[in-house]
């Protein structure tokens, strides 16, 4: 992916003055505030008192600083007649945790297949597993709902676990199989010599090897599952199961709502994501490439 | 005089034989392993791929399905929808601000983290950050920061910002003006995937040897030379796959209209995902639905088929 590490350092630039040196660091610089101005709004906005909170200060620090609006957000407000977005973040956790291990598991035993045991036609089958995770998931809808109605799983949580299950198929498919394509089949040769079958290979072998295709794959189903809205907000109608997204946006959508709650449910809704990706990023920016189809 | 096969040789011989009779079974649990993932896949993409296509076609409008037929009669309809036409416009739009933003601003920032800058790790957090955030997150914020103000409030997010730093003339109604609604919402979706953009382009430049710009450089070439006539050439496959990968999110864009701005006015925000997933689950016109979602598959298919298939065939050569 990267060049060698040695070519890497101390090449580029290799004829800068120092003050083009502060121009690059200067550009450089406003590019990163520029990206986290949504930050500091989020942050800002939601650390805000309701009666502080007006479009004309908005990008002001708060005066006093206050957790109201979380509180709100979280535990939503009887008066202003809206719900919180505790119940819909544990349904998150509830739909997150099953539909990325397992999505995972199958990919990971699909990409072993994929990769050390092909078989006639075996490149053609992937190429139709991958074209699955570029499909508008609009073209998939309306049999969708008419197959989860009539075997019960229409609005349900388990019912969006299978959807994720089975629609992370094609990525963590192919996050795994070209994972294992990087692993050398002498390997896999020598261990069929010792007398390993199919499982034994993939429990001894490969398994153990595993761990940071793991990663990567739990990580990429972890966040695009977290940050789902369509099959949420299509398979869920009923507020006590939906997840967060789905809350957010309702949260934001209704009127009476104060900014500063909507921000602080933003902030809610963003935080395990954005906790995922900054511990553990350099597996989260692996699994974007695999995106591209260049493992 | 004979010499005898060492007892080890005959040990491998009869274990590779042994294995060979156990690969023919291995292959068959191979096919197994694979098979519930294949029936899945064939299901609920390929099968209901072609129910959609079969709703098209039929009558169904309101809550109970009508499997009357009725021919192609709602794709007409629909491409003489001044709403859909709306939307097809939009989708032009935003694809082209959404790709040009992601791919300038994407390849500028990998260039300047390129030159060995201190901090880079940080740099590149920053960036990509956005990525880790659901598109329902950024429109809620980004529909507070564009916020263009009303006569009572003044100019408030974005437009006082700019005001304050004295770029007051880029001032805008951002997505509450029909002529640049969608602009303003691919804007916020640049913000997203921008870094996506960044860290393909600079995966790629540190594969470039630098023996190349230095045998540029030799030839008297000026570094923005080298960037025009060696590293962007070299980038081309990057610049492809990122294209291919950028304009399939961009045909498919769904929620991050949601929770920004809905239709907009007069439908200066709505998208054909989002006008699919409103005429269907909203007002029950399944079959207006079906047909919305076979055209954005093929829009999507067009894109995506031939790249699938040259990505497959190079890598089978190598």
């Amino acid at each position: 992916m990267t060049g060698a590490p040695a070519v890497k350092r101390g090449r580029r630039g290799v004829r800068m003055s120092s003050s083009s040196r502060a121009v690059l660091y200067l550009v450089l610089v406003l590019f990163a505030a520029g990206y986290l101005l949504p930050m500091y709004v989020m942050v800002v906005t939601s650390s805000k008192d309701f009666a502080e909170v007006s479009l004309a200060t908005m990008w002001e620090l708060p005066r006093q600083f206050s957790l109201d609006s979380f509180s709100r957000a979280w535990f939503g407000s009887r008066e202003q007649g809206y719900t919180g977005l505790n119940d819909k973040f544990f349904n998150s956790v509830q739909l997150v945790i099953p539909a990325a291990t397992l999505s995972s598991l199958l990919g990971s035993l699909n990409g072993y297949v994929f990769a050390k045991w092909k078989f006639r036609y075996s490149n053609l089958l992937f190429m139709l597993f991958i074209f699955g995770m570029f499909i508008p998931y609009q073209s998939v809808l309306i049999p969708l709902v008419q197959v989860l109605m009539s075997v019960g799983l229409y609005g349900t949580i388990p019912g969006l676990v299978l959807v994720h299950v089975i629609y992370g198929i094609p990525i963590t498919t192919l996050i795994f199989r070209n994972y294992y394509a990087a692993i050398p089949t002498d390997l896999i040769e020598a261990a069929r010599i010792d007398g390993a079958g199919f499982y034994g290979i993939y429990r001894r072998v490969l398994m153990p090897l595993s761990i940071p295709g793991f990663v990567v794959a739990l990580i990429w189903q972890f966040t695009s599952i977290w940050n789902d809205f369509l099959f949420a907000v299509v398979i869920t109608q009923n507020p006590a199961v939906q997840p967060i997204t789905v809350g957010l946006n309702n949260l934001a959508g209704s009127y009476i709502v104060e900014w500063n709650v909507q921000m602080a449910g933003a902030l809610l809704a963003a935080l395990p994501t954005l906790v995922v990706y900054i511990i553990l990023g350099r597996y989260f920016l692996r699994g974007l490439l695999a995106g591209s189809l260049k493992g | 005089m004979q010499r005898s096969t060492p007892a080890w040789a005959v040990a491998v011989t009869l274990k590779r034989s042994l294995a060979r009779r156990k690969t023919s079974l291995d292959r068959v649990l191979a096919i197994l392993t694979l098979a519930p993932s294949a029936a899945a896949v064939s299901l609920f993409v390929y099968a209901f791929i072609a129910w959609t296509g079969f709703v098209s076609l039929t009558r169904w409008r309101g809550v109970i399905p009508d499997y009357a037929w009725a021919g192609l009669r709602n794709y007409v309809r629909l491409f003489q929808h001044e709403r859909f036409q709306t939307d097809l416009r939009n989708t032009v739009v935003f694809t082209a601000v959404f790709l040009t933003g992601c791919l300038v601003v994407g390849f500028l920032l990998a260039v300047l983290l390129d030159q060995r800058v201190a901090g880079e790790g940080l740099f590149r957090t920053v960036f990509l950050a956005p990525m880790a955030v659901s598109f329902v997150v950024t429109g809620v914020v980004w529909r507070w920061m564009l916020n263009p103000g009303t006569p009572e409030t003044g100019y408030v997010g974005i437009n006082l910002l700019l005001d304050k730093i004295g770029l007051g003339l880029l001032k805008s109604g951002w997505y509450t003006d029909p002529r640049i609604g969608i602009k303003a919402v691919a804007l916020a979706a640049a913000w997203q995937m921008s870094g996506y953009v960044m860290a393909l382009y600079l995966a790629g430049l540190r594969g470039i040897p630098e023996e190349l710009r230095e045998a540029a450089r030799v030839d008297g070439a000026t570094e923005i030379q080298i960037y025009r006539r060696v590293i962007i050439p070299l980038l081309r496959p990057i610049t492809l796959g990122a294209v291919i990968v950028l304009g399939h999110i961009s045909l498919k864009v769904f929620d991050l209209v949601a929770a920004m701005t809905g239709s907009g006015l007069g439908f200066s925000t709505d998208v054909p995902a989002y006008f699919m997933w409103d005429t269907t689950f909203r007002g029950n016109n399944f079959n207006q639905g079906a047909a919305i979602a076979v055209v954005l598959l093929v829009m999507v298919a067009v894109l995506i088929v031939p790249y699938l298939i040259y990505t497959m065939r190079s890598e089978a050569e190598i």
